[in-house]
């Protein structure tokens, strides 16, 4: 356990001493909040023209026209930010050679996986954190479902979480940084973009993709519903990569 | 307190380390001599649980490394050869990574890093990015950083290489300093620094260990032969010719002379005999002019050449002779 601490807390200091960290939240703000400010203007506009047709303006509401598309783009932007958390987590330390004292201190390759694997996530949780001021902003404009945004942001969170710990392995693969990023990058585009394909790979192929599809798995958290199914997915997809990560350096062990 | 039984790992097909056996007991400062490529990094990767050995085991005070690497790991404080450390920290911050890392309780931390400080000579740089650190201050953290824990074993990797000599002398008096109540196994191909360190050296060529004494044994019980060079005024065939007859002479070979009209032989006789007085009177007997006479000392340097040529050598033969059964 103190392993896992130790390496949580070198890794966090790395995110914010070398100032990765505070790149990455200040462009993810940055864009999230032109998003929201785009979307919040789309509102006011919409509102005007609804204002002499009480049919129409019945139907729109802060979830469905602020909401759910910003957390839409968040997790397309967070498919671009997350691999330049992760990469550097294990090949850093394969090029510098570090890992050669890190594998041979008193830790358990458990505690280094999991450090390595907690620091990214805070630093996601950070970013989080600091869009919760749209609610403030939010909150005079109108009612909202509540509901809706906590379901969003778990699943906003949970899905990545499977990134890093995909980001997590791949690092853990190679020793070239950039290698790991763009793996990194690439894949998490792929299990992103694959359900495109489902509407024209036949029924059977069809339904295994949009099992694996993450765009399919958010659909229900931005719809404010928690479904078993797609909350054990993301958390067995994280499990399966660290599980990966932890042989992957026990096979690097042996080749020495 | 080590005990080291029939060690082997291969890469693929390739084989690291080969059967190899020894015995470090406590306190003792151990030297691993090879060349490149001989093992003694594979060796010392193994001994700190950094790889697993293909086969054979090692015991750390009774504690097997393949049973209960965690307990092992603690009794061991490893330097690796490139001293790898985190560029982007400053010196206290990395202290305290490694503290925190090893298990050292939080209320010992600051005591622990400081008194490790001390011994190494880093108190002044605590404050510095490690990336800015000086050669020589880079091999002290990585010193700092095996004696965190106050572990009883400190393995080093080459714990001189890139340095200039002043800091090559610091870190050899640390190691000596340090090592008075610790045991110390580190690897060199730097000879007279392990002859002045180390207790006892282990001699590793291609896997194998090929000799295993003390520095002075090795040099005492190397050469059945002792070495003279003497320098006289005379043709050289003639010289060699009246050399070779004397009583205890083995061989004698033509070295480059020192000005011209001499020649300067090198000759090797019997260890037990001191040939000097007999060599000296043959020459003054011709009355040819002796310029010079002594006994060349045989280096580790010597000792460590010859085991190794003779491996090579066997090896040679072995493999000419197996060729030639495939022939055959």
């Amino acid at each position: 356990m103190h392993g896992l601490v130790a390496i949580f807390r070198k890794e966090m200091a790395n995110f914010f001493v070398s100032p990765v960290a505070y790149a990455v939240i200040a462009i993810f703000l940055i864009i999230v909040g032109f998003f929201f400010w785009a979307n919040v203007s789309l509102l006011s506009v919409i509102s005007l023209q609804a204002a002499n047709n009480p049919m129409f303006a019945e139907r729109i509401n802060l979830t469905d026209v602020v909401i759910r598309p910003l957390v839409q783009n968040m997790s397309i932007i967070l498919l671009f930010l997350i691999p330049l958390l992760t990469m550097r987590l294990f090949s850093e330390e394969k090029k510098s050679g570090t890992i050669e004292l890190l594998l041979t201190y008193p830790v358990n390759d458990f505690g280094i996986v999991m450090g390595k694997f907690l620091a990214p996530l805070s630093v996601l949780l950070v970013m989080m954190a600091c869009t919760l001021s749209f609610l403030l902003i939010m909150a005079p404009l109108g009612s909202f479902d509540m509901g809706v945004f906590i379901s969003s942001y778990l699943g906003i969170i949970l899905m990545g979480s499977s990134f890093i710990a995909m980001g997590v392995f791949i690092s853990s693969m190679t020793e070239n940084q950039i290698i790991a990023g763009a793996i990194s990058f690439g894949a998490a585009l792929m299990f992103w973009m694959i359900s495109w394909t489902s509407s024209f790979t036949g029924p059977t192929a069809g339904t295994i993709i949009r099992q694996v599809s993450i765009l399919e798995r958010l659909d229900s958290f931005l719809k404010g519903i928690l479904v078993v199914s797609d909350v054990s997915f993301f958390v067995f997809f994280s499990a399966v990569f660290l599980f990966l990560t932890f042989r992957s350096i026990e096979t690097q062990r042996w080749r020495g | 307190m080590i005990e080291v039984i029939g060690l082997t790992k291969y890469y693929g097909r390739f084989a690291a380390v080969k059967d190899v056996n020894f015995q470090v007991k406590a306190g003792e400062i151990v030297g691993f001599l090879g060349p490149n490529g001989a093992g003694k990094t594979t060796t010392m990767r193994i001994l700190t649980c950094f790889t697993p050995a293909s086969s054979g085991s090692v015991r750390v005070s009774g504690i097997d490394i393949a049973h209960d690497s965690m307990a092992v790991r603690r009794k061991i404080g490893y330097l690796p050869e490139n001293v790898p450390l985190y560029n982007w920290m400053r010196v206290r911050g990395y202290l305290e990574f490694v503290t925190r890392a090893k298990g050292v309780p939080s209320s010992n931390r600051n005591q622990e890093i400081e008194r490790v400080s001390k011994v190494v000579g880093i108190e002044d740089v605590q404050g510095k990015m490690i990336r800015w650190l000086s050669k020589g201050y880079r091999q002290r953290l990585g010193l700092a950083q095996a004696l965190i824990g106050d572990p009883e074993i400190i393995i080093l990797d080459e714990p001189t290489i890139g340095l200039d000599p002043r800091q090559i002398k610091e870190i050899r008096n640390l190691i000596k300093s340090f090592a008075l109540n610790k045991t110390v196994i580190l690897s060199s191909h730097i000879l007279p620094e392990v002859s002045q360190i180390c207790s006892r050296v282990i001699i590793i060529n291609k896997g194998s260990i090929v000799a295993e004494d003390s520095p002075e044994n090795l040099i005492s019980g190397s050469g059945r032969t002792s070495r003279i060079q003497v320098s006289l005024r005379a043709p050289e065939h003639e010289a060699t010719n009246l050399v070779q007859i004397l009583r205890g002479v083995s061989s004698v070979k033509v070295l480059a002379p020192l000005q011209d009209g001499c020649s300067t032989l090198s000759v090797e006789a019997e260890k037990n005999l001191d040939v000097r007085p007999i060599l000296a009177r043959a020459i003054v007997e011709k009355e040819w002019e002796l310029l010079e006479l002594r006994s060349i000392d045989v280096s580790l340097e010597d000792v460590f050449l010859d085991l190794i040529t003779e491996e090579t050598i066997e090896s040679r033969a072995e493999d000419n002779t197996t060729m030639g059964k495939e022939v055959a």
